[in-house]
């Protein structure tokens, strides 16, 4: 066993009086690649975004249980959440780069903590987009706005900014869910390459995606967490009845 | 095949034709009528320029009767001045007031009906003064102190028709009002999309939008009343009205126009945009001024410039706290006299077809002019190239 990364304890959240995660438990290892499956509205953005707490800013929230990273509870009061939202990189469904150029796309994570120097800039930059594997496509049109890239571009130049705060997690919600083939074997590549030095949380709905990705797999499923196990294990002999019928596409 | 035929042919239902073609009369017709308004403005102003050989014809028309104002002037007083309604315009057929002491006893009913129809509606100008030229409402007339000064005045016996310190004065109090108005309304929009709750939101909006909505006499009216008082002790100021009162009271309309544009064009901002901010840990402050802002930037500038558009037109409130002096300083506390407070107050009293009175509509096609550049430029110049820049075109 590797060693533990995030350890969620008894999660449950809800919107209002909609639950939107029910007792949630398990551990996510490091430097492994986490796959949530489940249908729509089943809770995975929810339990995505309760890791670097993107949703503190709905009013309506109300979260109970622990979550741990590196042993710390995320959620104590004394959390400083703009380190926390530092260390947890998240890349969206959507790719969604800033209106500006590529350059300070990627250069926003640092110079929002700090760093103006403009060499040590283009440093980090320079490494994230190699890192994120289009610094061929790009280098030469740096500081062209990121908005007229093709989608997966975008998706990668997206990925590259959330490397250059250093995260130690990658949360991706659907990250090739609205790319072509093609693009979307860039990621998964990138993906397994990533793999070495961060811990990554992906959402998915593609299964052979969870399968081609993922070392751990785990099924959600009206809020629940049903089936955590090996990604091969669940793919090929998952011990409850309701994964096989996801994964076998019988509902969802 | 057959079936096709029968389905392909169009089906005209009267009443979508009907719907269709009124929305379309409707549309066209606002724009004729826009169009005739300009039109009109426009043809007005023309009387300024050439007023004596148009004048002519009308001349004609009104027999101006040669008793009347040295009956005025005289001062001969009748039995019942008092009791008879005040006429407009005076020199009129007024065969029935000119009465005599002796006629007193004599007691005249008048129809207000058949007074009416013999009322022209329009005073003509006695077309004895001289055309200005279109260099005369711009060039120094008169000296004081020996330096050039430019002089509104048009009720003179020398009559002074400069409407430099009348665009300057709009201009000046604009100015002061936006300047005041525009970084609070920013700040107001930016609060309640990035910072305030939700409750607090849902009560934030609807009010200032309901601000947005009071008379502006009523403002004019709190300005004048409430705070002219408290700004000339707090500024020690000379003057009670001047610009920098006029400013804060047009700041008050300003603000809610340019905080629900502001307020909309951040609403209208995708929220992934903030969240990968914040996912990167930028602090919400920092979301707020570097994703937020930038991205809504082409509908701030046009908040920004419709905003002074309104101030610039603004007449209620200029008129009322402004002090309408037409003076040109650099002095903020110095009192002002806007082209549509000029409007306002000289319209209703001027002339009809005299110089004055081209004047006055000269004045509004410079104000329909400076206002229609300032959309134009927001729209077609900076709009554009900010929404390019941002969308990636």
């Amino acid at each position: 066993m590797k060693e533990v990364k995030i350890k969620i304890e008894s999660l449950s959240v809800s919107y209002g009086n909609k639950p939107a995660l029910k007792d949630v438990s398990l551990n996510i290892s490091k430097n492994q690649v986490t796959a949530l499956i489940g249908p729509s509205g089943c809770g995975k953005t929810t339990f995505l975004k309760t890791i670097n707490r993107l949703n503190d800013f709905n009013d309506s929230i109300k979260i109970s249980g622990k979550v741990l990273i590196d042993g710390v509870d995320i959620y104590s009061k004394n959390t400083n959440v703009t380190e926390l939202r530092k260390k947890t990189g998240m890349i969206f469904q959507k790719s969604n780069p800033f209106p500006k150029s590529i350059f300070d796309n990627v250069a926003y994570g640092p110079r929002v903590n700090g760093i103006t120097n403009k060499d040590e800039l283009y440093e980090i930059v320079k490494n994230c987009l190699i890192k994120a594997a289009i610094w061929e496509e790009v280098e030469n049109n740096l500081y062209d706005s990121a908005l007229k890239l093709s989608g997966g571009q975008q998706q990668r130049v997206c990925i590259a900014r959330a490397l250059a705060v250093n995260p130690e997690i990658l949360l991706m919600d659907e990250p090739a869910s609205a790319l072509d083939p093609l693009s979307t074997a860039r990621i998964e590549e990138l993906i397994l390459e990533l793999k070495k030095n961060y811990t990554i949380i992906i959402v998915t709905h593609n299964m052979q995606q969870a399968a081609r990705v993922s070392d751990m797999t785990a099924f959600f499923y009206m809020g629940e967490l049903i089936e955590y196990d090996k990604t091969r294990k669940i793919f090929t002999n998952p011990s409850k009845r309701q994964t096989e019928d996801y994964i076998t596409g019988r509902y969802g | 095949m057959k079936n096709i035929r029968k389905i392909l042919p169009k089906k005209i239902s009267i009443f979508e034709f009907f719907v269709e073609n009124s929305i379309k009369a409707i549309a066209l017709l606002s724009l004729a009528f826009i169009l005739g308004i300009f039109y009109f403005v426009f043809q007005e102003s023309y009387w300024a320029f050439k007023p004596e050989k148009n004048k002519l014809k009308y001349q004609n028309i009104q027999k101006p009767l040669k008793h009347t104002d040295e009956i005025y002037s005289n001062g001969e007083i009748y039995f019942d001045d008092e009791l008879r309604p005040e006429k407009y315009p005076p020199d009129t057929n007024r065969s029935n007031l000119l009465l005599n002491r002796s006629d007193s006893v004599k007691i005249n009913i008048i129809n207000p009906i058949d007074e009416g129809k013999k009322i022209s509606l329009h005073r003509y100008s006695s077309g004895n003064e001289k055309a200005i030229s279109f260099w005369d409402l711009i060039k120094a007339n008169d000296i004081i102190e020996g330096e050039p000064a430019y002089i509104w005045q048009p009720i003179s016996v020398e009559p002074k028709y400069n409407i430099l310190s009348l665009i300057f004065g709009s201009f000046k109090v604009s100015l002061i009002g936006i300047i005041i108005a525009f970084p609070i309304s920013v700040l107001a929009a930016l609060f309640t999309i990035a910072f305030a709750p939700k409750w607090l939101r849902e009560i934030i909006k609807p009010v200032v939008e309901i601000l947005a909505g009071l008379p502006t006499v009523v403002i004019g009216f709190f300005c004048l009343t409430v705070l002219s008082g408290y700004f000339e002790e707090l500024f020690n100021t000379q003057l009670r009205l001047n610009a920098f009162l006029g400013g804060i009271g047009l700041s008050i309309v300003i603000v809610p126009i340019v905080y629900t544009l502001v307020e909309d064009a951040l609403y209208i901002v995708p929220k992934h945009l903030s969240e990968a901010s914040l996912a990167l840990g930028a602090n919400r402050w920092q979301t707020a001024y570097k994703v937020l802002l930038p991205a809504a930037l082409p509908g701030v500038f046009a908040a920004l410039l419709m905003g002074f558009g309104r101030a610039f037109g603004e007449t209620m409130i200029a008129l009322m706290i402004t002090g309408n002096a037409a003076v040109i300083t650099a002095n903020i506390f110095d009192s002002v006299r806007t082209m549509a407070a000029t409007i306002g107050s000289e319209m209703a009293e001027v002339e009809y077809r005299s110089i004055h009175y081209g004047v006055l509509f000269i004045i509004g096609s410079v104000l329909f002019i400076i206002t229609f550049s300032i959309n134009a430029i927001a729209e077609f110049i900076f709009r554009k190239k900010l929404l390019n820049k941002y969308r990636g075109y």
